[in-house]
């Protein structure tokens, strides 16, 4: 393929203190390509797009485009470029209308809102690209999903002829997936280049024109997607490692339930209802999951179980005790531990050292402090423990745990959670954002507390995850309980399907 | 503009030391405006407060109360609680105690002034409560609640000491003198209070460093929501810090009253809860430093009549006092973050 690249980045290097986030990148965008960028978590993808839309500035290395050399790249520069980006986190205003949303985006707009316009626009790009969506709607109504289209309608009227998504399916059920996808090779066609970030090798082998696998910073392999295996792209993403894959032993029946939650009502933030009156049992010695995409009311389960969230009505019922009213103390001390999502908000403080991170729930203990002094002997002790028995990586000891990587951050918190035996592990989202040496080590540990007869209650989003992990599982959709399976007796599709909200 | 992560310890030393140096600096432009040399007055204030025994006396005295409130700021925003109230607890401790040194039963020496000591604490500690109350149950901002407090504590204090309290045959607005019983201890030329300080903070630093509720304290200070996750009730720590913060505001009272004055009046801290505030910063919360801090502070406002001598408006002292302020808390937000230059091609300036 000899056409003129449409944006080339040359030998693009960027430093933050001690990481080498990008090393000498090479990358060549042609017209009307879907290209991925793939890639662990911290191989530097988005550090490298973030350049690409001049929000960070490279410590050296150009980009050119249509072969003209770009001098100092700004976000102000890119959008003119055409190029523009879909974040992971969206950036639309909740309480105004879709086309209000666009609108504000916009750069020729004049003096007056011209409504009509807009409107007619985003219904002729809706219709154009299968981007079904109503401009009057208010953005806080739509599902994630709307929302992703109104980011890429937002993009398009804009003119932008350079789309960069960063991770965008990790939002949709596999059905909006595929939608997504439909979309993207429609735009292509068209000849709009699309870049998407991704660490899925399935996702990126399928839809995608060219693959580029970066890894620490390198570029490690890049290919046309025909010529990609599972087994190539695998050995890029994660070197020679080696990966032990997942061994799971039969389960061990335990006929009583530990946990019975019976017709559990919850509000949200907003003062919503989050959860309709969701009634699972969970039994010892099972890995239980939670699927659904992300905002249906398993952040509002898993802090209600641990006594973070007021239950509304129903109950809680922990070996025959009724817990609903329970403190969170007193939940920890009966054996309920909570790995939640985002670790560095709640579970770890960033701030603070690995001593004092891992005696956050026992420095009570006699062991930890006695007459209300801390043993810093001991605590030292415990620390050392987590950090030979569990291999976390870490530059000292009294340096703050926000400085250690995402990977050795969740290993300290599991350590901690798992280590006073507890009966129920609530695991939300336990291996997000780590990489897959990271991720195996964690789904070991877990499957061990699984195997020791403790119930590990697993909310995710990654169905590969919860068909390997799980025995059960339940799927929630908008705050409702869709159904209950048997991870044995399911499929992919079904899951989606009840993931989406259809009754099967 | 990039946030730091880290900060070494030598730039939070040095930090400070050189904000107030450039705080200086800047004050010296408005001394050579009104007409004076800068270097001269400088001097005159430092020869004054520091440099012979009578003022360094003075200084101490005007600084203790300074610790007292330092202390109960530093504490309090040791948990990121914005205790703007220290005036107020202060003037509350001083009017109960007082109370009982005017108005209670008199007993044996040292007993008179335990109680007075207690009653003291107990009287700020409480009227930081209010404020800890309307914090933990109804999420009102402290902030400004302390600081209206203020006016309702300083207010009732004038009016006990312009009206019931006031001495008879007096024009200004103070009680009659506490009993004898009633004096702390002098030490040379200052009061046995400063021991008292300096065993406090060592209390406090011992507390905050090495004890289960220190610990605690920071876990919330970090991060409310790791503290409720680990089952750490934050409203009880709440009304601890803000009872202890107050109870230390309020010994400012005690101290002022039984070692200083050995009455009470009108306007009787006299803005030492605010200057408090800047103490505290900068001694970055730490209780020793703010030992340290306050006695620098209180040697500031002794040199006001230093200057006032050499005809220096004593206006300029008190600029000085804000100058700095200004300064350090700028220079505490240099040292979290860095300025980042780049160059016309857009590459990141190599640091050298």
């Amino acid at each position: 393929m000899e056409k003129p690249a449409l944006i080339e980045m040359k030998g693009i290097t960027k430093r933050f203190e001690r990481v080498q986030a990008n090393d000498h990148i090479n990358l060549r965008i042609y017209p009307g390509e879907i290209h991925a960028l793939l890639g662990e978590n911290g191989s530097g993808k988005s550090t490298l797009m973030n350049i690409l839309l001049g929000i960070y500035k490279p410590n050296s290395g150009e980009i050119l485009y249509k072969g003209e050399k770009i001098s100092a790249m700004t976000p102000k520069i890119a959008a003119d470029m055409g190029i523009g980006m879909v974040h992971q986190h969206f950036t639309l205003i909740p309480t105004l209308s879709v086309a209000e949303n666009i609108f504000l985006s916009m750069n020729n707009t004049g003096f007056f809102l011209n409504k009509k316009m807009i409107e007619d626009q985003i219904k002729d790009y809706s219709c154009k690209f299968a981007l079904p969506v109503d401009p009057g709607a208010k953005v806080w109504q739509l599902s994630v999903g709307e929302q992703q289209r109104v980011e890429i309608i937002k993009l398009l009227c804009r003119n932008s002829e350079i789309l960069v998504l960063d991770e965008p399916t990790a939002v949709l059920t596999p059905q909006e997936a595929a939608e997504l996808f439909k979309t993207l090779r429609k735009m292509s066609d068209q000849g709009k280049s699309i870049i998407f970030i991704s660490h899925k090798m399935n996702e990126v082998m399928e839809h995608a024109d060219r693959i580029t696998v970066l890894k620490n910073g390198k570029i490690e392999d890049e290919m046309m997607a025909a010529d990609a295996t599972i087994a190539r792209l695998t050995k890029a993403v994660v070197g020679e490692r080696d990966l032990e894959g997942i061994t799971r032993k039969p389960q061990k029946n335990g006929d009583q339930p530990l946990l019975e939650i019976n017709r559990l009502r919850v509000m949200n933030d907003k003062g919503l209802i989050a959860l309709h009156d969701i009634s699972l049992q969970l039994h010892a010695g099972e890995i239980f999951a939670i699927a659904g995409v992300a905002g249906s009311g398993q952040r509002e389960l898993a802090e209600a179980l641990a006594g973070l969230r007021k239950v509304i009505s129903g109950n809680l019922v922990m070996d025959g005790a009724n817990i609903s009213k329970t403190s969170v103390k007193a939940r920890i001390s009966m054996g309920i531990s909570f790995i939640p999502e985002d670790r560095l908000k709640m579970g770890l403080i960033p701030e603070m050292n690995m001593n004092q991170n891992a005696v956050l729930k026992e420095f009570k203990k006699p062991v930890y402090s006695t007459a209300g002094i801390l043993r810093n002997k001991s605590i030292q002790a415990l620390a050392n423990r987590y950090v030979e028995e569990y291999d976390i990586k870490h530059g000292g000891f009294h340096l703050p745990v926000g400085l250690m990587s995402g990977g050795n951050q969740q290993k300290l918190l599991i350590a901690r959670e798992i280590a006073d035996n507890p009966k129920l592990i609530i695991a939300s989202y336990p291996v997000r954002g780590l990489d897959i040496g990271a991720t195996e080590a964690i789904h070991r540990i877990l499957l061990e507390q699984r195997d020791q007869g403790a119930c590990v209650l697993l909310i995710s989003e990654e169905l590969d995850e919860i068909f390997a992990m799980s025995d059960r599982m339940a799927v929630l959709c908008d705050g409702r309980l869709m159904g209950i399976r048997h991870t044995a007796e399911t499929d992919y599709d079904e899951i989606g399907r009840l993931m989406s909200g259809t009754s099967v | 503009m990039e946030k730091k992560q880290t900060v070494p310890l030598y730039k939070k030393i040095l930090n400070p030391i050189i904000c107030v140096l450039l705080g200086l600096a800047f004050s010296a432009i408005f001394i050579i405006i009104s007409g004076f040399d800068p270097l001269t007055v400088f001097a005159k204030m430092i020869s004054y407060s520091f440099l012979n025994s009578m003022g360094l006396y003075g200084s101490i005295n005007g600084a203790l109360p300074l610790m007292f409130c330092g202390l109960s700021v530093a504490l309090a925003f040791r948990m990121k609680l914005n205790n703007i109230g220290a005036e107020g607890q202060f003037a509350i401790g001083a009017v109960l105690g007082g109370w009982f040194a005017l108005y209670g039963p008199s007993l044996p020496a040292p007993f008179g002034l335990i109680v007075m000591f207690l009653l003291c604490a107990l009287g700020g500690g409480l009227w930081a409560a209010i404020a800890a109350a309307l914090k933990a149950y109804w999420k009102i901002n402290e902030t400004i609640v302390t600081l209206m407090f203020n006016y309702i504590a300083l207010l009732f204090l004038d009016y006990l000491c312009y009206g019931p309290w006031m001495a008879p045959k007096q024009t200004t607005a103070i009680t009659p003198l506490i009993p004898d019983s009633m004096y702390l201890p002098g030490l040379g030329g200052t009061s046995s209070a400063l021991i008292l300080a300096v065993v406090i903070a060592l209390l406090l630093q011992f507390y905050l460093q090495r004890t289960t509720g220190g610990y605690q304290i920071s876990v919330i200070r970090d991060s409310s929501q790791s503290a409720t996750y680990a089952g750490i009730s934050v409203k009880r720590f709440i009304f601890i810090v803000f009872i202890l913060s107050g109870a230390l505001a309020g010994l400012a009272g005690f101290v002022k009253v039984t070692g200083i004055l050995h009455r009470v009046q009108a306007q009787l801290p006299g803005g030492a809860g605010y200057t408090g505030i800047v103490v505290a910063y900068l001694s970055q919360f730490n209780p020793l430093v703010v030992i340290l801090v306050a006695i620098l502070f209180g040697g500031l406002q002794n040199s006001c009549a230093a200057v006032q001598i050499m005809g220096v408006p004593s206006q300029i002292a008190t600029m000085i006092q804000g100058t700095i302020m200004i300064f350090v808390i700028a220079g505490e937000f240099l040292n979290h973050y860095k300025i980042s230059f780049y160059r016309e091609d857009g590459m990141e300036v190599p640091e050298q």
